[in-house]
């Protein structure tokens, strides 16, 4: 297997994911099957080859830098799950 | 007359010349949507109020005497990706189940300039992540020439709408095949346009360098006309072309003489059915004799381009689908903490295809895999990249089939991801390489199944593709 289960956990962890213990095989089984097919990558020489992020020849884009009208506060509030006093509200992050 | 079997050049004549109304083509639609919705399911959303509304208008201007847009009146399906200002934007993701956009995506704000009629919000694989619409958090869409395949995905709700006359027309998100392979499954017209040619403002963003919104519809007419209300740059996008748009409608000539069309090699590869095979081959004799000359070419590094975008499109969406955590829009499921309130609401409401690319796409972008996984297919883009500048130095526009199958079963592939992945063989290397496709109907199998095959097309070469495309439906 490529794939450990530490490893598993420390993917699952970054996705702030959860994985049941009842799926775990599975999910630990088809993520390494597919990262065994993508192995046939390493077959190409690329030691010479700069990498590609975007499709199409792109430099900085630039615009004026003026002040437009953006959304307004109440509408951008519109779809959170919980807000108080025009911010959103979250269970506590820090401690007391 | 079935309005609703109409295209929308065809419907945009009969309202102009005060045959019908646009409340009338409204009506034949939304009723076809009521007859064959339970069969079908290409919906998520179905805005009757507000099509009916959107007719009305459209109807007093031309009372007014003042002039409409072809798409004017005509009603469309919008992929449920796009945000679309005070109308359900779900993704087909319970994530988002309750998410109305404060803004319409800057697509749906051209089209309003030409007055279209927006019917409803396309069925999808959630968060466009798959190719058969069976990750949808909702329902199964059912392909509309047989009911037990799929249409096709991500954007299979657009498709079957379009194939099922529950819309003259539809937008679609294409970022490894999303079009054009439900185009070929249901048997309509399907174009994924250039990356940069369509802004991508109020797309919801899956894999940013490689996703692109285009048009799905009837026939080659319909696709630059709405090509046409689409393309262009905007400022909300900084990764849109500042090309010139030119009038796509100029391109719908027969005129393919001496146009030199590649057949690649490698997408004839083992595993490709022989019904398919055959009708793309047959295609290829029609054009040679319309006049173009067909040419073998190679694209050598095509074995690697799935590897490639399926590393490349989860290492984005991973990233991507952060911003899914409970605190700004979407459903939340409380934790004890803020870090156990994410997880608790992404665990219970990302679907499995959905949470197995962010996983992946972690795996590649974490410390120690970085190189191997994520830097080593951004090289192999590179690539495929120049197999495509190699190939159009000595051909005009390749000829390729869109899937190396039919539409196949409903659960057929669903417990195999990767089988499903290959299904992409033939679709993701355009978008790894920014090129623009069209997928056009070209036969069916013995069993009366769709095959489409696809042109690819330089950059910003959209013409040629709809020229050639073009050529081909009116032979």
């Amino acid at each position: 297997m490529k794939v450990t289960q530490k490893d598993l956990d420390t993917v699952a962890s970054l996705s702030r994911l959860r994985i049941d213990e009842s799926e775990r095989a599975e999910v630990l089984g088809q993520l390494d099957k597919f990262l065994t097919y993508v192995e046939n990558l390493q077959q190409l020489d690329t030691s010479k080859v700069e990498p590609t992020t975007y499709a199409l020849p792109m430099k900085n884009v630039f615009r004026a830098d003026v002040v437009k009208p953006s959304l307004d506060r109440e509408l951008a509030l519109s779809n959170a799950p919980l807000k108080e006093d025009g911010y959103f509200k979250v269970p506590r992050v820090l401690e007391e | 007359m079935e309005l609703n079997k109409l295209t929308a050049h065809e419907l945009h004549q009969l309202l102009i010349d005060k045959k019908i109304s646009a409340v009338e083509i409204t009506n034949a639609v939304l009723d076809r949507i009521d007859q064959s919705e339970k069969s079908i399911g290409a919906y998520i959303t179905v805005t009757r109020e507000h099509a009916l509304d959107s007719a009305r208008t459209v109807d007093k201007k031309i009372a007014d005497g003042q002039s409409i847009g072809v798409l004017g009146g005509i009603p469309i399906a919008i992929k449920d990706n796009i945000c679309t200002k005070g109308i359900k934007t779900t993704c087909a993701s319970k994530i988002l189940e309750n998410f109305v956009p404060p803004y319409d995506a800057t697509v749906i704000q051209k089209l309003r300039a030409e007055n279209p009629i927006i019917v409803g919000k396309a069925n999808m694989d959630e968060f466009a992540m798959g190719g058969s619409t069976e990750n949808s958090g909702f329902h199964v869409t059912h392909n509309p020439r047989d009911l037990e395949r799929v249409p096709g995905g991500s954007s299979g709700g657009s498709a079957a709408a379009v194939a099922s006359d529950e819309a003259i027309i539809a937008l679609g998100s294409d970022t490894g095949g999303s079009i054009r392979q439900p185009a070929s499954f249901c048997g309509v017209v399907g174009m994924k346009p250039t990356y940069g040619r369509v802004s991508r403002y109020g797309l919801v963003a899956y894999a940013s360098s490689l996703d692109q919104i285009g048009p799905i519809t009837k026939d080659v007419t319909d696709c630059a006309h709405v090509l046409n209300a689409i393309a262009g740059h905007d400022d909300m996008d900084s990764t849109s072309t500042a090309a010139p748009v030119p009038d796509y409608t100029q391109s719908l000539r027969v005129d393919v003489k001496g146009l030199k069309i590649g057949l690649p090699k490698e997408y004839f590869a083992a595993g490709m059915d022989s019904e398919v095979e055959q009708s793309i081959r047959n295609a290829a004799s029609e054009y040679e004799k319309l006049g173009a000359t067909i040419k073998t070419i190679s694209l050598p590094h095509t074995d690697y381009a799935i590897s490639a975008y399926y590393l490349i499109a989860p290492a984005e969406a991973a990233t991507n689908l952060e911003r899914y955590d409970g605190v700004s829009y979407g459903v939340r499921i409380d934790g004890v903490d803020v870090v156990d309130m994410m997880k608790n609401t992404r665990t219970a409401l990302f679907g499995a295809e959905v949470k197995r690319r962010i996983m992946i796409g972690n795996y590649a972008l974490s410390a120690g895999y970085y190189d191997a996984y994520y830097l080593k297919a951004l090289k192999v883009r590179t690539l495929i990249q120049n197999d495509f500048v190699e190939a159009f130095k000595d051909v005009d526009v390749i000829l390729a089939p869109t899937a190396p199958t039919p539409a196949f079963k409903i659960g057929e592939m669903i417990d195999d991801p990767l089988k499903m992945y290959l299904q992409d063989v033939c679709t993701v290397p355009l978008n790894l390489a920014g090129l623009p496709g069209i997928s056009v109907p070209c036969g069916e199998t013995s069993t009366g199944l769709p095959i489409g095959f696809q042109l690819i097309g330089r950059a910003l070469d959209e013409e040629t593709l709809i020229r050639a495309a073009y050529t081909f439906e009116q032979r």
